[in-house]
């Protein structure tokens, strides 16, 4: 097809002269998306890690409730977040509709049950694991958990990827709540939305190679990181 | 500490993110958008009057819908018996004509309904539902999709009868549309800038147009203060009398797109 190569041309021109709309739209992407796993972590992780630890009545539907959580369809999200932001809306003064923080706040919620999620389970099995071992020497739980997050932290890195991956690629609640506004929240996916919407295919899936590139480089750093850790472990 | 780094610019993103003052927020139609009339005339008007208008561009509908939840300072749109209604209901206080353009059938090369060149609309319509041609409909609420329907009314077909069949509603905007059409080889009606600045056109042409019911008005309005308080009324109505004084209209009509005039300005 040659519709590939024609991409691939527009891509690396686009690129190659780091043009700046690109660079600009480049930057809120990774913004929007790292600011919201930051805070989507900040909250998630300390919950999953609970949920792992911790028995208690409601415990099994709190757990069923944020594994289906994460399949929390994004244009829902986006409505919903709309409409509680839009000024007839609950927190319509905080004027924060069409603004990048209204598609943090949006992104947060659809990452939140991934990471809580994902690290639950990831920890849970090591308490499974290690229960007994740890109670026999009387470890206190918080030794425990320590023990468990450094032994998993490369479980949890790609729980982490995972989030990142989920916000970097949805375009479905961005696009409502953002508005994608040129030069103030326009991000990779929404730009792809409207090259698409304007016929120009070629431009939307250079856009789309461009967006594929930044989430492997992401994750080849991870692995980089990972594997230069593993060394200095083993020296 | 990379990410430290990377997290600290996100922090400073968010901070310089609140919107300045002079910014004012247009809910709009897509043909206008999708067509670059506001790149070419935003620039003008920060020049001019120092205000920097950010611009949402979804279907008429929406547009009207978000506007009266006040999520918008002055709302453009191509209705007009619903621009009636938004300022009836007091969300405004008076419409601006602004400028117009028209609409056209656009259509494969190979014209299974032999309408190529009908001055006729309406009677072009009957032939592309008598011969269940496919047509690509808005089927969104937007102001293409009510004046297509007003269009079926006219030519007395009940399109909707057949919808799923030869009439194929895809629910999505201008350009999804355009591009659903060429996919599928179905006629569909659209405003001419959208459909001139369309880059995926295949074998597809203009078959209809001309027809003086194919009139494309659009409209502008401010939203009202009384409705919405946070409305920037003084920004934006410095916004609408530039769109309408002699440089404004100037501006709209030279705005072409390979050598051809898109919007027509007719401001009073």
């Amino acid at each position: 097809m040659p519709i590939y190569s024609e991409s691939f041309a527009a891509a690396f021109g686009l690129l190659a002269s780091s043009d700046q709309d690109l660079m600009e739209i480049l930057a809120l992407s990774i913004n929007v998306s790292l600011a919201s796993l930051v805070l989507s972590c900040v909250i998630g992780l300390p919950i999953g890690a609970f949920l792992a630890m911790r028995h208690f009545p409601m415990r099994d539907f709190l757990v069923g409730v944020f594994n289906a959580m994460m399949g929390l369809p994004p244009v829902v999200v986006g409505l919903l977040v709309y409409l509680h932001l839009s000024r007839s809306g609950p927190f319509g003064w905080l004027g924060l509709l069409y603004t990048p923080q209204a598609m943090v706040i949006a992104q947060m919620i659809l990452i939140t049950p991934i990471i809580i999620a994902l690290s639950c389970q990831v920890l849970e099995d090591l308490h499974e694991d290690y229960k007994d071992f740890f109670d026999s020497l009387v470890v206190p739980k918080r030794t425990a958990l320590l023990a468990y997050i450094i032994d998993a932290r490369y479980s949890l890195m790609t729980v982490i990827l995972a989030g990142f991956g989920r916000a970097i690629s949805e375009v479905g609640a961005v696009i409502i709540v953002g508005g994608n506004i040129d030069h103030l929240t326009r991000v990779m996916t929404t730009a792809i939305a409207l090259e698409t919407s304007k016929g120009e295919l070629a431009m939307a899936l250079a856009l789309g190679f461009i967006l594929l590139a930044i989430s492997l480089a992401v994750n080849f750093l991870v692995q980089w990181l990972k594997a230069s850790a593993r060394r200095r472990a083993y020296v | 500490m990379k990410f430290a780094i990377l997290f600290a610019a996100g922090a400073a993103c968010l901070a310089t993110a609140a919107m300045a003052d002079s910014t004012i927020l247009v809910q709009s139609t897509t043909s206008t958008k999708n067509a670059g009339l506001y790149d070419y005339i935003l620039p003008m008007v920060k020049a001019d009057t120092g205000i920097t208008v950010n611009v949402v561009a979804v279907g008429t509908g929406a547009a009207i819908k978000n506007a009266m939840n006040c999520d918008g300072d002055v709302l453009l749109v191509h209705s007009r018996k619903r621009e009636n209604q938004f300022v009836a209901a007091g969300y405004a206080k008076q419409r601006y004509d602004v400028m117009y353009n028209d609409f056209v059938v656009i259509g494969p090369a190979n014209d299974p309904a032999g309408i190529d060149g009908a001055k006729d609309i309406t009677a072009a319509m009957v032939k592309i539902a008598v011969s269940k041609s496919k047509f690509a409909s808005r089927g969104d609420d937007s102001g293409t999709h009510s004046k297509e329907k007003s269009l079926w009314a006219m030519a007395k077909v009940d399109q909707a009868a057949s919808s799923g069949d030869w009439y194929r509603e895809t629910g999505s905007g201008m350009g999804a549309t355009l591009n659903t059409a060429v996919g599928m080889g179905a006629y569909a009606l659209s405003d001419r800038a959208s459909w001139g600045a369309h880059a995926n056109k295949a074998d597809f042409k203009i078959m209809v147009e001309g027809d003086q019911r194919l009139f494309n008005p659009y409209g502008v309005m401010l939203v009202d203060s009384q409705k919405c308080p946070t409305v920037r009324s003084k920004e934006g109505q410095i916004f609408i009398d530039w769109l309408i004084s002699a440089k404004g209209q100037a501006a709209i009509a030279s705005f072409k797109l390979e050598g051809k005039q898109l919007f027509f300005p007719n401001a009073e």
